[in-house]
């Protein structure tokens, strides 16, 4: 029998009542975890109002400390956060040192100016720091912080490499690819941090730029082993095994996938340029439907199969659409009531919190009470 | 189900053919072990069986191997992945995923089983390897022993008819290594898999095997035969193995047990042993007291009290993760301690500048290639003689009188395990410190190295050095250490002449104590036995 078959007549497991409810625990589709982050990121993307942005923040919180499971990923959301922080932290240092590009009557202080050559001008050392220029960088770093803490949420919700493992079939390999790249980066910190411990071990000092470049050749020589000695694992394990299927197909598949992204890539050229171009809306969706089609003529040729592979049942339908619900509430406010979303900093006032959008905010809590637990692995 | 026909590896850039004339037939459901002193071409005649040999690795390949009907040069590693699962040494390099149960699955998703049967395999083999309560975790969080059986399961969930596994045992703490071995074991008794591994530690395995296969050195015929048979002429072997020897026992014993029950005569001849040596008078020269050392949230040392003396070897033993090797870490200033002190030589390590503290203390890390740096070992000694502000020649000198024969222009990372060691220990030794420590030295030496260390080791000894050794290796503990210290969950559980600590822990006695008590090494019975009229 062949596996094509195999496949086709085991019973799917999964496909009982039981992934509806929402007392069972189980993990949820990582997919639903990165959309609704997704539409959380859109959302605040549309507002400078902090009031608001600190909402989504709280709501992406709270929702991470619902739902996150117990693995080390599910840690990463606070150093999101801290990252976060930074970010707000480096604009307002920028808009203190560098100026700000809104001018502003309310100067709290003045730095020193350093003379530039006339060549740099439009670039300012220094100066008088405004109370609107500290504003508008606050607010403007508060937003890409929020962002980041958005992305944290899904991180922590839902690794990447968990999302990977649902790509189809003809993408599977470049997603390995990819999740072996991302633990690539983790085990090369721990090498150089083990290294430049060996180095006191030498009696040379493990401080300084010239201690971590010192052992960068070893520590390059040690992935390099890694990285083989993992090619070689995958390899005794099946990776990369294909099934036999006529070569035309492979071909056809392949020409398909490479027109319709070359497709995609003009119409949206046309889409984004001034002017209208009425050839791009077309061409986009043939170019879309092309490379679809040659993905899935791609996924004959692997022989895979999933192993439990995440349902999308209703509590993914609502994780997801309580994403998208958030983000276009927003953008339609934004769309009819600018000023309410993007608090005016010259002159400064202080902030309201528009009803509306708040409450449209508050969907973005819907999956912490939608969702089935995580399982939680004992210690 | 394992055939070999005249079957011979030769690499590229080497002089001497890695493998030849092997040609034999490891039969079906046989727990096989290969056994030999480093350099034999154990790993490569793995990779042949796996495929990796020529496919991955390269070289050339003469003659023939067939698994299960199967020709390895005509099949790539990927399409003997249902008949052949393999196991390297490091179990942390084969994992592809992130959690415990899609790594069981891993390899049955590559060769396209349908879900219901992988779900049941799934669950069949967490059962058999004792993993139901880890499913979910992430492997990053998992023990030494608990990841080797993880990768052990992620090969068996694909039924292969047989499994290669190099070195299984070597990283890992004596209960650890008795897990796995039992698991392996009962595969060969339930399932009728064909196991073939390698292990320099045959006091661990020797008693599992069914066949041995034996490989004698560079350039000679491997044999397969019964493992008596060829313990009694193989250049490896274990202690108990010894021990018949010894006594001239035939058969030869393979297990305790047996050397228990014919023993009983000779246990009555042997005199008490004589008394250890009085505990040093000298004032200590390390002192560690009431350290608390975190690693990341947990502690790893809660409170450990050492004090170590000159001229005494002192062994540091416990399971993985106990935090032996924070305490070395602490020892040379690596990690600072969260409460209590650390005192070596009059410095406190972890203020002190390196360039002095490497006159104090010197450690050899798990992996001696941490400490290795340059392009040859020429170069590698000129620069330990710079670091330690030694006369020129001062690291070349050592290392000469530790091993000789290690030629200058090779690159360190060319030279054997025990080769390597001994250059990290001479780099280490050029600062000339007072205070030694070694983590882990004994993983991955065969017997020839290991004795030769226990030589270098003891003759520092003697000459006034402080040696303190954190090991798995309860043979060398055994026969090394004066002193034994026991770690567990970060604290000093027992501390005390080896002889009485080791007696009293069935895991960390070695054979000769099992069978002849309180006798705790072969060359201790035979000094015994030298003395009898």
């Amino acid at each position: 029998m062949s596996v094509d078959r195999l496949r086709r007549t085991a019973p799917e497991v999964s496909n009982s009542g039981a992934v509806h409810s929402r007392s069972l625990p189980r993990q949820l589709h990582p997919g639903a975890w990165w959309l609704w982050s997704l539409g959380l990121a859109a959302a605040a993307s549309r507002t400078t109002n902090p009031v608001l942005l600190l909402l989504i923040l709280a709501v992406a919180g709270f929702v991470v400390a619902a739902r996150r499971g117990d693995a080390p990923w599910a840690r990463s959301y606070a150093a999101f956060l801290r990252l976060g922080l930074l970010v707000l932290a480096a604009r307002v240092v920028f808009a203190v040192v560098l100026g700000s590009p809104v001018g502003g009557t309310h100067v709290l202080f003045t730095l020193p100016q350093l003379p530039l050559p006339s060549w740099a001008q439009g670039v300012r050392l220094g100066g008088s720091v405004s109370l609107e220029g500290i504003l508008f960088a606050l607010y403007e770093g508060l937003r890409l912080a929020v962002l980041l803490a958005c992305v944290g949420a899904a991180n922590a919700l839902a690794s990447p490499s968990r999302l990977l493992r649902s790509l189809p079939g003809a993408l599977y390999e470049a997603g390995v690819a990819a999740v072996v790249a991302m633990t690539f980066a983790p085990n090369l910190v721990a090498d150089v941090r083990r290294l430049r411990a060996a180095r006191r071990l030498r009696g040379r000092t493990d401080r300084g730029v010239r201690a971590v470049l010192s052992v960068g050749l070893p520590v390059l020589e040690g992935a390099l082993e890694r990285s083989v000695a993992l090619a070689a694992a995958m390899d005794t394990r099946g990776f990369g095994r294909t099934a036999d299927v006529p070569r035309r197909l492979v071909r056809t598949a392949g020409a398909l996938t490479l027109a319709g992204l070359l497709g995609v890539c003009g119409a949206t050229y046309g889409l984004l340029t001034a002017g209208s171009h009425a050839w791009a809306l077309p061409v986009l969706l043939a170019g879309v439907a092309a490379s679809a089609a040659g993905l899935a003529l791609g996924g004959r040729r692997s022989v895979r199969t999933r192993y439990r592979p995440d349902p999308w049942a209703l509590p993914e339908w609502l994780t997801a659409a309580s994403g998208a619900l958030v983000a276009a509430a927003l953008i339609w406010y934004a769309g009819r009531w600018p000023e309410a979303l993007t608090p005016s900093v010259v002159p400064p006032t202080a902030p309201r919190l528009p009803l509306l959008p708040a409450a449209a905010a508050l969907i973005g809590l819907l999956p912490a009470f939608v969702t089935p637990e995580p399982p939680r692995s004992t210690r | 189900m394992i055939t070999f026909e005249q079957v011979g590896v030769r690499y590229a850039d080497a002089a001497e053919p890695a493998l030849r004339g092997v040609d034999l037939t490891v039969p079906e459901g046989e727990l096989c072990l290969l056994v030999g002193p480093s350099g034999a071409g154990k790993s490569t005649l793995l990779g042949t069986v796996s495929g990796l040999v020529p496919h991955f690795t390269g070289g050339v390949l003469e003659g023939r191997v067939t698994v299960a009907g199967r020709d390895t040069r005509t099949h790539r590693p990927r399409e003997l992945a249902d008949v052949v699962g393999t196991v390297g040494q490091d179990p942390a390099g084969h994992f592809v995923t992130d959690t415990v149960e899609e790594e069981l699955a891993y390899g049955m998703e590559s060769l396209g089983l349908p879900p219901a049967v992988m779900r049941r395999r799934v669950e069949e083999t967490l059962d058999l390897l004792g993993l139901a309560e880890l499913r979910g975790r992430a492997l990053s969080a998992l023990s030494g022993g608990q990841r080797q059986r993880v990768a052990i399961g992620s090969v068996l969930t694909v039924h292969p008819k047989v499994l290669v596994l190099d070195e299984p045992t070597s990283a890992l703490d004596p209960g650890a290594a008795e897990e796995v071995l039992a698991v392996l074991q009962r595969l060969v008794h339930d399932l009728g898999t064909t196991v073939l591994l390698s292990e320099h530690r045959l006091e661990r395995v020797v008693q599992y095997a069914d066949q041995v296969l034996l490989l004698p050195g560079p350039g000679e015929p491997p044999v397969l035969g019964a493992p008596a048979a060829l313990m009694a002429r193989s250049p490896v072997r274990p202690p108990v193995v010894d021990l018949g020897r010894l006594a001239g026992w035939d058969p030869l014993p393979l297990t305790v047990r047996d050397a228990r029950r014919r023993a009983a005569t000779l246990r009555e001849r042997l005199p008490a042993p004589a008394p250890a040596p009085a505990a040093p008078t000298a004032p200590a020269i390390a002192t560690v007291s009431r350290l608390v050392v975190s690693r990341g949230p947990v502690p790893a040392l809660r409170g450990v009290e050492l004090a170590l003396f000159p001229g005494q070897i002192t062994a540091l033993m416990g399971r993985n993760g106990a935090g032996k090797s924070t305490l070395l870490g602490s020892l040379v200033g690596l990690h600072a301690p969260d409460s209590g002190t650390v005192r070596v030589d009059g410095r406190t390590p972890h203020k002190s500048r390196p360039k002095d503290l490497i006159r104090s203390v010197g450690l050899v890390p798990q992996d001696p290639r941490d400490l290795l740096y340059a392009e040859t070992v020429a170069d590698e000694c000129t620069a330990a003689d710079q670091d330690a502000g030694a006369e020129p020649g001062a690291c070349r000198s050592i290392l000469a009188a530790l091993l000789p024969g290690i030629d200058d222009r090779c690159h360190p990372r060319d030279l054997s395990e025990g080769q390597r060691l001994t250059l990290a220990l001479a780099v280490v030794l050029t600062a000339r410190p007072p205070v030694l420590l070694l983590d882990e030295p004994t993983r991955g030496l065969d017997y020839a190295a290991k004795a030769r260390l226990v030589e270098i080791l003891r003759a520092l000894a003697a000459d006034g050095h402080t040696v303190l050794l954190a090991t798995h290796d309860v043979e060398l503990a055994a026969e090394l250490a004066h002193r034994t210290a026991v770690l567990a969950e970060g604290e000093i559980v027992a501390d005390g002449p080896t002889p009485e600590v080791v007696l009293a822990s069935p895991t960390f006695a070695p054979q000769t104590a099992k069978i002849l008590p309180p006798y705790l090494t072969v060359p201790e019975v035979a000094a015994a036995l030298r003395e009898l009229p």
